[in-house]
């Protein structure tokens, strides 16, 4: 059925992606080289299953993700035109049924990608060399599954995904911690050398004491473990779950994988954003079209940044909100000056020609992520420039209702539905929960409760890592609410009580 | 050519179908997509429903915990108050609110007959005939280098470990330890070749009477469906009739077998004649296997019918054929007692050529197929 095997360009496609290359390289675009591959449709499917790698471990979800895009293709639903990923050289795969002018348009859409993933900051830490790391845990997964039953690792794969949301995304980022076990040692303050007859001066008692005090505290607090609350859970239960040898590499794959996709999902609109604006950008100016495919062009593009119904689409929101940065710095819109009117009419009219789009935008793609890019952009212009709005189910009408029009709580619902990849943030806060060895988790309330009937079951796939009880501590209309999974039994506390034995 | 993918995708099936994994079962969504085609002519445009079963593991995530809590962002017209002047059809998305139709899983004919045959298989078959009729049999004739453990192939492997010992230098005739490394495992492997058996005859025989209702049709029509449908997948150049009956028994083509609706009385003699016509002008015993298949209420005009039925399976059908069973379902007027005749007779169950089932509802008519022809019978 699907084989992935190399399928050289043809000369014409090979020529185009040299051109096109080169255009998008004149435009200041710098990628990995990028190998381009044609396949069928089913093989393309497969890979877009395997979310871009041909070589992942066996699990059913593969099965699941390609049955789901293998339907949609044959009822004529969707298609995928292509696929890229983010290694050094980057592979892109093409379909080979897409017409000429959509192969050109693709090739300059996925150089954008593969610049995208060069040089955004977010990517900086993953692993290029992504594919020979998914055959080598591909070929783990499979030698444990020889040893210990395919029935049962799949089994403790399913409860590992169930809990792959909770990673610290930014902690690739952070500079490591000083090791916990140092801090714990130090149990008098430091004196500075000094004489007899000056020590007292040098080293006053009370700053002594007061030194004291605080290590003593310390040691104290160092009692409740984790020391500070841990928002990498998989970490944590990798260093102090009781699992077995297996069950530890097969936990640090999925972590590992976790990683590996979380930018991806940290800058869908602006990676997808920006390399609709270079396809469209490079199509139309830099590396034109035959004049007979612009027709064809434009309905393919029309398509991509379509409004979807009630559905925001990343590809348009990421794109418009790049040319409305490139305008604002192109016109000099910017600047204390600018931000300080209040009248839209007052900022329409100031127009200082400095034309610094092109650089902004450059400097976006460098730094920036989904969250840095709308809370920094999306300004109240925008939104009225491109109708936005804000809808809530209404129970009555069984319809989404346009609840608001106005720029605050747009910018607001659009910021929490994509904060922490839209995932719920939870912390490991305390891993002996009530002196019994048990496990509570608690999951820092921002605006969004969590779902209480799905929590209920992933607290059952933790409890198979933890093997101890494991908690939940939430809130829920309102109320600070503990959900406890024994293993046999699920209990539910409510009130604010049990929440201060918890802290 | 068998990929990865399709152990991935045919081990998602085996879950969703429940064979495997059953605990997941909590976690299967149905979650079709909906769309509308056009149809033909200019009326209404029809709505499809492609059945696209998806498992959700849970995770913690954030959700509403009621309906109202549903929101979002989006762009478009429309005044505050207004319902989002969405698509008219949720697209590609999964629909938010939960479908109430239950889970169909999409199974094609020849995954069923596939799914049947593993645990199914024609009894008693002899070598008679002109051999039209074939079996896929595996057969144990190659070998590869990879493989479950349970097919390693031991003097391969030893085999290819001392040629690679010897072209490497490490042999020594004086001492000759051969060590096999993993390279060198080799594995049986098999080819599915069809196997003449000799020729066979199914003769399937329906009662379409007016004391079967619809139900009662659609429970016997898609019995002998799924036994046609296993039968065609694993033996090829079966030749198959079939009889439907009232009071009086035609043959018919296979279409019309399916399609009849007929009323009147019944007389099952009548269809076993036609059986034992068809078996005499056609299917001489001495060159075929001969399988019968009987459905029906079990509400026989009289007692003498069922009689003469019982002396006929004695005297001609039985002496002939490899197997004869019976299916009935339940009776509108509860008055079928065929099937208790013949379990009278015949003392079922025996280990006879006589197999009978009660086909009660559609979760009966794989344990009747089992019990008409399950393994090892």
């Amino acid at each position: 059925m699907t084989k992935f095997h190399k399928q050289s360009l043809s000369p014409e496609l090979r020529d185009l992606a040299c051109s096109i290359g080169e255009a998008a390289k004149k435009e200041g675009l710098d990628f990995f080289d990028t190998i381009f591959e044609v396949v069928d449709h089913e093989t393309l499917n497969a890979a877009a299953a395997y979310h871009g790698f041909p070589n992942r471990y066996p699990h059913w979800r593969w099965g699941m993700h390609y049955d789901r895009l293998a339907k949609t293709y044959r009822y004529g639903l969707s298609t995928i035109y292509e696929l890229v990923i983010n290694t050094n050289p980057s592979y892109a795969y093409l379909l080979d049924s897409n017409p000429l002018v959509l192969q050109k348009t693709v090739m300059a859409h996925v150089y954008g990608h593969v610049d995208f993933f060069k040089n955004n900051y977010w990517f900086s830490k993953t692993n290029r060399k992504m594919l020979d790391q998914m055959a080598s845990h591909a070929s783990s997964i499979r030698k444990i599954q020889e040893d210990i039953g395919q029935e049962e690792v799949e089994r403790f794969i399913d409860y590992s995904l169930s809990l792959d949301n909770l990673i610290d995304i930014h902690s690739p980022f952070k500079r490591p911690v000083v090791s916990e076990a140092g801090e714990g040692q130090v149990t008098h303050p430091a004196k500075l050398q000094a004489k007899k007859y000056m020590d007292s001066y040098v080293n006053p008692k009370d700053v002594l004491a007061a030194k004291q005090q605080e290590i003593d505290n310390f040691r104290q607090q160092k009692k409740h473990f984790p020391v500070r609350p841990e928002r990498d859970v998989l970490q944590f239960l990798l260093a102090h779950a009781p699992l077995s040898e297996w069950q530890k590499k097969v936990l640090d794959i999925i972590r590992t994988e976790a990683y590996y996709f979380a930018p991806q999902a940290q800058t869908k609109i602006l990676n997808e954003g920006w390399a609709s604006y270079w396809h469209s950008k490079i199509m139309t100016s830099v590396h034109p079209l035959e004049p007979s495919e612009i027709v064809d062009f434009c309905d393919l593009h029309a398509g991509v940044v379509a409004e979807s119904g009630h559905n925001l689409n990343p590809y348009r929101l990421g794109i418009e909100l790049l040319r409305y940065a490139k305008k604002r710095w192109d016109e000099g819109k910017f600047g204390i000056k600018y931000l300080s009117y209040d009248d839209p009419k007052q900022r329409r009219d100031h127009l200082i020609p400095t034309q610094l789009g092109a650089s902004k935008i450059f400097e976006i793609r460098k730094w920036h992520n989904d969250v840095t890019f709308i809370d920094e952009f999306l300004d109240e212009d925008f939104c009225h420039e491109h109708k936005m709005f804000v809808y809530q189910y209404d129970p009555k009408q069984k319809k989404r209702v346009i609840t608001s029009r106005d720029f605050g709580p747009i910018k607001q619902q659009l910021l929490d539905s994509i904060t922490n990849l839209g995932q719920p943030i939870i912390e490991v806060t305390d891993g002996n929960y009530k002196n019994r060895g048990e496990l509570l988790l608690c999951h820092r309330f921002a605006g969004e409760e969590r779902s209480m009937e799905q929590a209920k079951q992933t607290l059952e796939a933790l409890y198979h890592l933890w093997s101890r009880g494991v908690h939940i501590a939430s809130q829920v209309a309102g109320k600070k609410v503990v959900l406890s999974f024994d293993g046999s039994e699920h209990h539910q506390d409510i009130g604010d009580a049990v929440v201060q034995e918890a802290s | 050519m068998y990929t990865k993918m399709d152990s991935d995708l045919s081990r998602f099936r085996k879950i969703v179908r429940g064979q495997v994994r059953k605990e997941l079962k909590n976690f299967i969504s149905s979650g079709d997509i909906i769309t509308q085609i056009p149809s033909q002519g200019n009326r209404k445009s029809q709505t499809l429903s492609i059945p696209l079963p998806q498992i959700n593991l849970p995770k913690f995530t954030h959700g509403p915990n009621n309906n109202n809590q549903q929101k979002g962002v989006a762009q478009g017209k429309g005044d505050v108050g207004k319902d989002v002047a969405s698509s008219d059809e949720p697209g590609g998305q999964a629909s938010q609110s939960p479908a109430d139709h239950a889970y169909e899983s999409e199974v094609t004919l020849d995954e069923l007959g596939q799914l049947l045959g593993e645990e199914l298989n024609l009894p008693r078959i002899e070598q008679k005939g002109n051999k039209t009729f074939e079996q896929k049999h595996r057969r144990y004739s190659g070998v590869l280098n990879q493989g479950p453990e349970s097919l390693h192939h031991f003097t391969r492997t030893y085999r290819s470990a001392l040629k690679r010992s010897i072209a490497s230098g490490i042999y020594d005739p004086k001492n000759p330890v051969v060590v096999p490394i993993k390279d060198d495992k080799k594995y049986r492997s098999f080819q599915a070749v069809n196997q003449p058996l000799g020729s066979a005859v199914m003769i399937y025989m329906m009662d379409v009477s007016g004391s079967m209702g619809d139900k009662q049709k659609e429970l016997v029509r898609l019995t002998s469906f799924w036994l046609d449908t296993w039968l065609t997948h694993s033996y090829k150049g079966v030749e198959r009739r079939f009889i439907i009956h009232d009071a009086t028994a035609k043959v018919v083509a296979e279409d019309l077998f399916y399609r009849t609706r007929e009323s009147g009385g019944t007389l099952i003699s009548s269809a076993y004649k036609k059986a034992i016509d068809l078996i005499n002008n056609e299917f001489p015993p001495q060159d075929w296997n001969i399988y019968l298949f009987h459905f029906s209420d079990g509400d026989n005009w009289s007692q003498n019918d069922t009689q003469l039925c019982l002396q006929l399976l004695d005297s001609s059908i039985l002496p002939a054929a490899n197997l004869f069973c019976y299916g009935q379902t339940e009776s509108r007027y509860g008055s079928g007692y065929f099937l208790k005749d013949l379990t009278k007779h015949y003392q079922l169950p025996a280990s006879g050529k006589v197999v009978a089932s009660q086909i009660s509802d559609q979760g009966s008519i794989i344990p009747a197929l089992k019990t008409f022809l399950g393994s090892g019978r």
